[in-house]
């Protein structure tokens, strides 16, 4: 009687412990692909909060020339594999263009004469890896908003997209040419501009030759380097995996403000 | 730390003195003490993740790969074999299997700034390791600032936090390092209250908890475009960076005094007073 009673508790016993593990077996399920999704939603603070202070659209601290770093770190790609990009470099980039195109009236093609036209802006900015270390640097270019104003952009446009040279392999496209996003805010901010000088000099291979993004008030995987094309668009979702960016579809802020 | 109730109902059998429980730790205390170990424990091991994508400390407003680190975590090969190093300023460490070199999540020894126990994840992951920490800085932020308002509107800070004058004078403070010395606790009347070095060291923790967001957020370049003279109080984003790690150490060496002092003054009657915040007050010396 005794050892059947207790069967009996042992089997509920198992019963409900099983029930139990199968249960938090399956909450985790059900959870865990979506923890990472309750951290993320950090971003959006962080993103609404720095939004809301910089309002005003203040500048990004710029530093004298005693200021800057005496090397300038090359991070990321520093010379891209990518045999169209190797055959424009071989001819000093004379062969390169610019392409504008998306959502614009009028899609331009933009030699570095064109952009060298435009009215130039130079800054001496710090430009914060998103690893952690720093470097200063005097960057001159043509800001991003009048530009993109001189093309027509539609009133419907959100997003600005560079489309870049060089190729890190792994896209879900079949492809992993980097490629960047900003919005608007950001685009027409006046320390917006398209860099093909640094340190008074022309921009190197190493750091994005013939012309790189500085959007100042962001981490460094923001700067696009090896521009080849701009786009603008009103969603990102049908670029690479979705997230705006190379380093974003690999798990990073699409805002990086922090 | 308010008194609420002294248990005297029951006559004592004996000639100990009856047992007096006090209510010692307010429930917004205690609420804000909990949620900040967690979020304190997230905050140091996402923070060691983010450190080791690049385990160098400058002093200034830059400072990468060629410019001279203050301080340094990195690997050496000697005969083949992995060494890992701490340096601080020009004191050299030999520090494998913790810094610079530890092993991996393999069990190989590999180039790691801080061991995997250490980081979260284990494994080398600076983007997961960022979302940890900035929704983990976000509930801390908001949980410091719960604390803060509910310390200034009961008169926590004041009442039970700021020391006297009294208690200021070198020689009080030199009798109270003495005794915590040969571990003796206050007991009685001196218990129900903080002494002075339990006063600076929770105050002390409130100070460098705001220094590190503070100098969290001076690492922002959103941050420093709007509030610019951040940079400045702190002279540069690599210092910013430096002091948040340093007030990150300061941290860890509190809790690990925090904790021996728990052990040693009563694990069960001190934990139990930060949940339920009942403290059993220790008798006095029977003489």
């Amino acid at each position: 009687m005794t050892s059947k009673l207790l069967s009996r508790r042992a089997l509920l016993t198992a019963g409900t412990v099983g029930a139990g593990a199968l249960a938090l077996a399956g909450a985790y399920r059900l959870l865990a692909p979506n923890y990472l999704q309750i951290l993320e939603s950090a971003e959006n603070a962080t993103f609404a909060a720095q939004r809301a202070l910089l309002a005003g659209q203040p500048l990004a601290r710029e530093f004298s020339a005693a200021d800057m770093s005496p090397i300038f770190k090359a991070n990321g790609t520093v010379l891209p594999e990518d045999p169209a990009y190797q055959a424009l470099m071989a001819n000093d980039f004379a062969d390169w263009r610019l392409k504008i195109d998306g959502m614009v009236a009028n899609p331009a093609s933009l030699t570095m004469a064109d952009l060298k036209r435009l009215p130039q802006r130079t800054q001496i900015t710090r430009h914060d890896c998103v690893e952690g270390w720093s470097a200063i640097g005097k960057w001159t270019g043509p800001q991003l908003g009048p530009l993109l104003q001189s093309v027509g952009m539609a009133p419907n446009a959100r997003f600005v997209v560079f489309h870049c040279a060089d190729n890190l392999g792994g896209g879900n496209d079949g492809t992993g040419f980097y490629y960047e996003s900003v919005d608007l805010f950001d685009a027409f901010h006046p320390q917006t501009i398209l860099a093909h000088t640094m340190n008074d000099a022309p921009l190197k291979v190493a750091h994005g030759a013939p012309l790189r993004l500085r959007v100042e008030r962001q981490l460094g995987y923001k700067h696009a380097k090896y521009l080849m094309r701009i786009e603008v668009v009103d969603r990102l979702t049908h670029l690479g995996s979705g997230k705006g960016g190379f380093w974003e579809d690999r798990g990073y802020e699409w805002y990086a403000g922090i | 730390m308010s008194e609420i109730a002294a248990d005297d109902s029951k006559a004592p059998t004996t000639d100990r003195p009856p047992k007096q429980v006090i209510y010692r730790h307010r429930v917004t205390t205690r609420l804000t003490h909990w949620i900040n170990v967690v979020c304190f424990t997230v905050l140091l091991m996402s923070g060691l993740q983010i450190l080791n994508a690049h385990p160098a400390l400058y002093w200034g407003q830059f400072g990468a790969d060629d410019d001279h680190a203050f301080i340094q975590f990195y690997a050496s090969r000697s005969d083949g074999e992995l060494v890992g190093h701490t340096r601080i300023g020009s004191w050299k460490f030999t520090t494998t299997g913790l810094f610079g070199a530890s092993a991996g999540n393999d069990g190989e020894l590999t180039v790691r700034a801080m061991p995997t126990w250490a980081t979260l994840p284990s494994f080398r992951d600076l983007a997961t390791g960022r979302r940890w920490h900035f929704f983990f800085a976000w509930l801390f932020v908001i949980n410091g600032l719960v604390y803060v308002s509910a310390s200034l509107i009961t008169g926590h800070f004041r009442r039970d936090l700021l020391p006297s004058w009294r208690e200021l004078k070198p020689g009080h403070i030199l009798r109270d390092v003495w005794s915590h010395a040969r571990l003796k606790f206050p007991k009685g009347e001196a218990a129900k209250r903080y002494n002075v070095l339990q006063k600076g060291a929770y105050l002390g923790v409130v100070v460098l908890l705001a220094l590190l967001v503070l100098t969290g957020l001076t690492m922002s370049p959103g941050i420093n475009a709007a509030v610019p003279g951040m940079l400045d109080l702190f002279g540069g984003r690599q210092s910013a960076r430096t002091i948040h790690f340093i007030c990150a150490a300061l941290m860890v060496a509190f809790i690990v005094i925090h904790l021996a002092m728990v052990v040693l003054a009563g694990p069960i009657n001190e934990i139990r007073s930060m949940i339920t915040g009942r403290y059993v007050v220790p008798p006095e010396d029977s003489k």
